[in-house]
């Protein structure tokens, strides 16, 4: 168990709501939720989450903090809103997947082999970098993700599609020296550096 | 002086030779004709998407919006903002109600945005191109330039998840959108009234991560596409786009299926409707060639009478 998941449950002893209402980005919502189950019937991936949103709702108050935040569900949220406009209640529920995943990142608790997590780490380590997504390192470095090998196969099996986007001037294969970026590089890490910060500052302000 | 003038927030996929530039290509053409003058907002960022989050915590992600909106508002004072790009619109327009709406948050995306010499005001809205054309044209006038009526191709309008929700288009519905299918008659193509996938999510960024499981929704909205009898697919989504295109020939492989559905936007009818060439409409960027739109591009403008 990593320090911060020791120290949270034992801060929070048994009122996850609470943890959750304090912690996890839009987490106050979750008990506004009137378990009517038309997020988890509007999902496009629905079949695909061991417990859907409702589900997840229910579990986090009834305090089932290690199989919410050991989840796979919110990893399958595609960000598409569905459950979001549909809600009776309005409840921002894509927001809320979100804030559970980042959650359980935090803490480690998320599953050790989840692909959507490893790409969310991937794209913002990529967008930040330069201030502009790198497509070309962004795909790459998702194949070869399982190691070098995997890397190769996948590359592959996917050239005839990298091969119709070059052709199609969609591609460029420079990228992978220089790609895009913002002029002013310095200026985003020192905001961005800021941010922790602040957020390390208000964190430790409000315990 | 132009019609209209817009600060362009063009996003990653739109830059020259990245996913989408042939949207790129074609905004900009369809914008010339009618006169609309979009100025980058000078050095942009990425908007963080939708996945970022197990990354980037809440306020990182919300700093990177509000500088582009910074930068708008330092350099480009008094002009709306505007996205092509279904995402970036959706994470500008999602950070900016946080701005606007919680204090604390905005005092603390300023004492960030500092460090870069920049401070968001709240004066800029953030808008998709799509509404410029509806609110500040309309359909009438959008339909004018028309030289080539897109006569003889019948569209299924995929509107897709993010332009579509959370936020939409003002006086559409969630579950049926009518936007597109009257963007596609304006132009004089025929549009597939009764596709049902319309608002189906592609996957969005697990195309990257859970292939199967988007793969199987993109089989579906293609094959809607087909089951109307449509020449092809028409969407305001550079990730739509990207998505339903190009794994179609994986779902082939995978389901011994036929598939070969082009997929367009919005923006490349308009322009071929203009009289712009195959080039200027960026149709030289498919993989799926999208012929009978190109057919149409090819043809000489008839002369005015």
């Amino acid at each position: 168990m990593s320090e911060l998941n020791t120290s949270t449950t034992e801060k929070y002893h048994n009122n996850f709501l609470r943890e959750v209402e304090e912690n996890v980005e839009e987490g106050e919502w979750v008990k506004m939720c009137m378990q009517c189950g038309v997020c988890s019937g509007s999902c496009p991936l629905g079949a695909h989450w061991a417990h859907p949103p409702q589900e997840l709702f229910m579990m986090i108050r009834a305090g089932k903090r290690e199989a919410v935040l050991s989840s796979d569900s919110m990893w399958m949220c595609t960000s598409c809103y569905n459950c979001v406009v549909r809600c009776p209640r309005k409840l921002p529920i894509t927001g809320i997947m979100h804030g559970l995943a980042s959650y359980a990142n935090k803490l480690g608790m998320a599953p050790k082999i989840q692909p959507t997590r490893d790409f969310s780490l991937q794209f913002w380590k990529n967008c930040t970098r330069t201030g502009r997504v790198n497509e070309l390192r962004l795909t790459l470095g998702l194949y070869f993700n399982d190691g070098l090998m995997a890397g190769i196969k996948k590359g592959w099996a996917m050239r005839n599609i990298g091969l119709g986007l070059l052709k199609a001037g969609r591609l460029n294969p420079f990228e992978l020296f220089k790609g895009h970026s913002c002029k002013d590089q310095q200026g985003i890490q020192a905001m961005l550096k800021k941010a922790a910060e602040i957020e390390a500052r208000r964190k430790h302000s409000t315990h | 002086m132009a019609k209209k003038e817009y600060a362009f927030y063009p996003g990653c996929s739109s830059q020259l030779k990245a996913s989408a530039a042939n949207y790129l290509v074609s905004t900009s053409s369809m914008c010339k004709t009618l006169d609309i003058k979009l100025t980058p907002i000078p050095d942009w960022n990425c908007c963080g998407a939708s996945i970022s989050y197990a990354g980037g915590s809440e306020l990182s992600r919300l700093v990177l919006n509000a500088r582009n909106f910074a930068l708008s508002e330092t350099h480009l004072p008094g002009q709306d903002m505007v996205a092509t790009c279904a995402a970036c619109w959706l994470g500008a327009r999602e950070s900016k109600e946080k701005l606007d709406t919680n204090a604390q948050l905005r005092a603390d995306a300023n004492e960030a945005l500092k460090e870069a010499g920049l401070q968001y005001q709240g004066k800029t809205p953030v808008r998709h191109m799509v509404e410029v054309l509806i609110e500040d044209f309309g359909y009438a006038e959008l339909g004018k330039p028309v030289v080539k009526p897109l006569e003889g191709i019948k569209f299924a309008g995929y509107v897709g998840c993010q332009t579509n929700r959370p936020f939409g288009i003002a006086g559409e519905s969630f579950e049926n959108p009518l936007y597109l299918d009257k963007l596609v008659e304006t132009v004089g193509g025929e549009a597939a009234t009764q596709y049902e996938q319309k608002v189906t999510c592609c996957g969005g960024a697990l195309a990257f991560s859970e292939t199967e499981k988007s793969q199987k929704q993109i089989k579906d909205i293609v094959e809607s596409a087909y089951d109307q009898k449509a020449d092809m697919i028409v969407t305001p989504c550079p990730l739509c786009q990207a998505n339903v295109e190009v794994y179609q020939s994986e779902i082939n492989k995978k389901y011994g299926t036929k598939l070969a559905m082009p997929v367009t936007y919005y923006s490349q009818l308009m322009t071929v409707a203009y009289g712009g060439s195959t080039k200027e409409a960026g149709l030289d960027g498919h993989i799926i060639q999208p012929t009978k739109l190109q057919e149409i591009a090819d043809k000489p403008a008839p002369a005015k009478k």
